[in-house]
């Protein structure tokens, strides 16, 4: 906003990879100069959206949603990989404030508390246009060992003013630690356990989540009962783009 | 606005140049479970009219024999019969859980639709599905999940006997060497012979006994159990 220099810079660049496009697609590549294309002086524009977000469970709190901006290419998981130290740490304590640090992150937006089963949030957020690129959206199911649920890496650049996308989402399984279900090793209201714990005694990989067990299906030693299973999908989101 | 004439020419240029028929697909495929593997995978394309399975309808014996044994190779030779092209076994085995298998290229020639199948293992007749998938005409990226289905043919005794073989009860084998053994078997009150979503598996924790002989902190899983990735040329 301070510097408009560095609009004028993008759009220059723009400008000039578009040209190159033109070029690549036309099919008689003769020499002729092309006309010279004065770049237009674009001012710095708020893009603004509002994400509407319910928790779909039974009984299965959500950790403040967090909402991360980040490059376009990039992802915060993908499923079959090793959890970074961030998505662990929010799978296992719902402690999301260590994605702001990932290397394409841009901007962490916070939901504004836990988001109750039942319960729907309004998050708005507003990005300067040039800088508009890719969304995720994720949170912890807290009375889980490590499911987390969300989306990594739509596009923004899609979505036009006035429009908007939902998704549902399934719940994932970080892979870090085993689902016990055991006493002191969940932090939801259910148990009141541990959060994060730096071993890894899963899998390893992100996964689609199994489901929890509970006691009153057979796991003897599980602090969790029948309405805290889940099915798929586990929480919606919607995407509107306002401005 | 000079932008919207530069897309323009952009947006024609790359319709000319679209082929006119065939498709390059370049395919991934993701098991997403926490603790079933996939036996080998057929992928599929063939005409609108054709089908592995659907949902609502009996499963064909080449479906049974894929679902209750892993045997893709009647299936593989219904599409081909027909003029469908196949990849069969892309993984070069079994997909363990997490296990993703990609660069898998078919050429559709003009076949239109894709479909993937292969079994859960270990269940007595689930296996994962894509019925007939229409393949987009636009190039780009496309990524989906499957769900995990019940062929509907034999029963979820949840017994790991080595039965394999089609309309032979009990689960073939265990591929990560976590099933149980002398489970009296699950009693499956179920009476839809159709293909359908597939319930998911009980399970116990009881190794040496029980009701099942899987174990429901293992092979338990939620929809959907794969993800695909198909890129159109």
């Amino acid at each position: 906003m301070n510097n408009p220099n560095k609009y004028l810079r993008y759009s220059a660049v723009a400008l000039i990879a578009s040209g190159t496009l033109i070029l690549a697609g036309c099919s008689d590549n003769n020499n002729d100069s092309p006309a010279p294309i004065a770049p237009p002086v674009v001012a710095p524009v708020m893009q603004n959206y509002t994400l509407a977000v319910t928790n779909l469970t039974a009984n299965q709190p959500m950790s403040p949603i967090a909402v991360v901006n980040h490059q376009v290419d990039t992802v915060l998981w993908s499923s079959g990989d090793s959890a970074s130290l961030a998505l662990e740490t929010l799978a296992e304590s719902g402690d999301a404030s260590g994605l702001s640090d990932e290397p394409a992150v841009t901007e962490l937006i916070s939901g504004s508390g836990i988001l109750l089963p039942g319960a729907s949030e309004s998050i708005s957020m507003s990005i300067n246009s040039d800088q508009v690129a890719a969304l995720s959206v994720v949170t912890m199911l807290v009375n889980t060992n490590d499911a987390f649920a969300g989306f990594s890496g739509y596009d923004l650049s899609e979505l036009a003013v006035n429009e908007s996308m939902s998704f549902r989402v399934i719940a994932y399984d970080a892979g870090t630690e085993a689902n016990s279900e055991a006493k002191g090793t969940i932090p939801g209201p259910a148990d009141g356990g541990e959060g994060f714990n730096p071993a890894r005694d899963d899998s390893d990989k992100v996964h689609g989540h199994p489901g929890v067990i509970s006691a009153d299906d057979g796991l003897a030693e599980s602090v969790l009962n029948a309405s805290h299973r889940f099915d798929n999908p586990v929480l919606l989101i919607t995407i509107s783009r306002t401005e | 606005m000079k932008l919207n004439q530069i897309s323009k020419i952009f947006i024609i240029g790359s319709v000319i140049s679209l082929p006119v028929t065939a498709a390059e697909l370049e395919i991934s495929v993701t098991n997403l479970t926490h603790g079933n593997h996939f036996t080998p995978l057929l992928i599929a394309a063939h005409d609108m009219d054709s089908h592995l399975f659907q949902a609502g309808e009996m499963a064909t014996p080449a479906l049974q024999k894929m679902a209750e044994g892993g045997d893709i190779g009647d299936l593989d030779a219904a599409v081909t019969g027909v003029g469908g092209v196949t990849i069969a076994n892309p993984a070069a085995g079994l997909l363990a859980p997490s296990g993703k298998v990609d660069s898998i290229m078919l050429d559709t020639g003009d076949m239109t639709h894709l479909s993937i199948t292969a079994m859960v293992l270990p269940t007595n007749d689930a296996f994962v599905g894509l019925d007939a998938w229409k393949i987009p005409t636009e190039a780009g990226s496309y990524t989906f999940t499957l769900n995990a289905y019940d062929a509907g043919t034999e029963a979820n005794d949840e017994i790991v006997n080595g039965g394999g073989m089609s309309g032979v009860p009990g689960i073939p084998a265990a591929p990560g060497g976590d099933g149980g053994m002398n489970a009296t078997g699950v009693m499956d009150m179920s009476s839809n012979d159709k293909v359908h979503i597939h319930p998911g598996v009980l399970g116990d924790t009881d190794l040496q006994g029980g009701m099942s002989d899987l174990d429901s902190r293992v092979h338990r899983w939620l929809n959907p159990v794969a993800r695909v990735t198909v890129v159109v040329k």
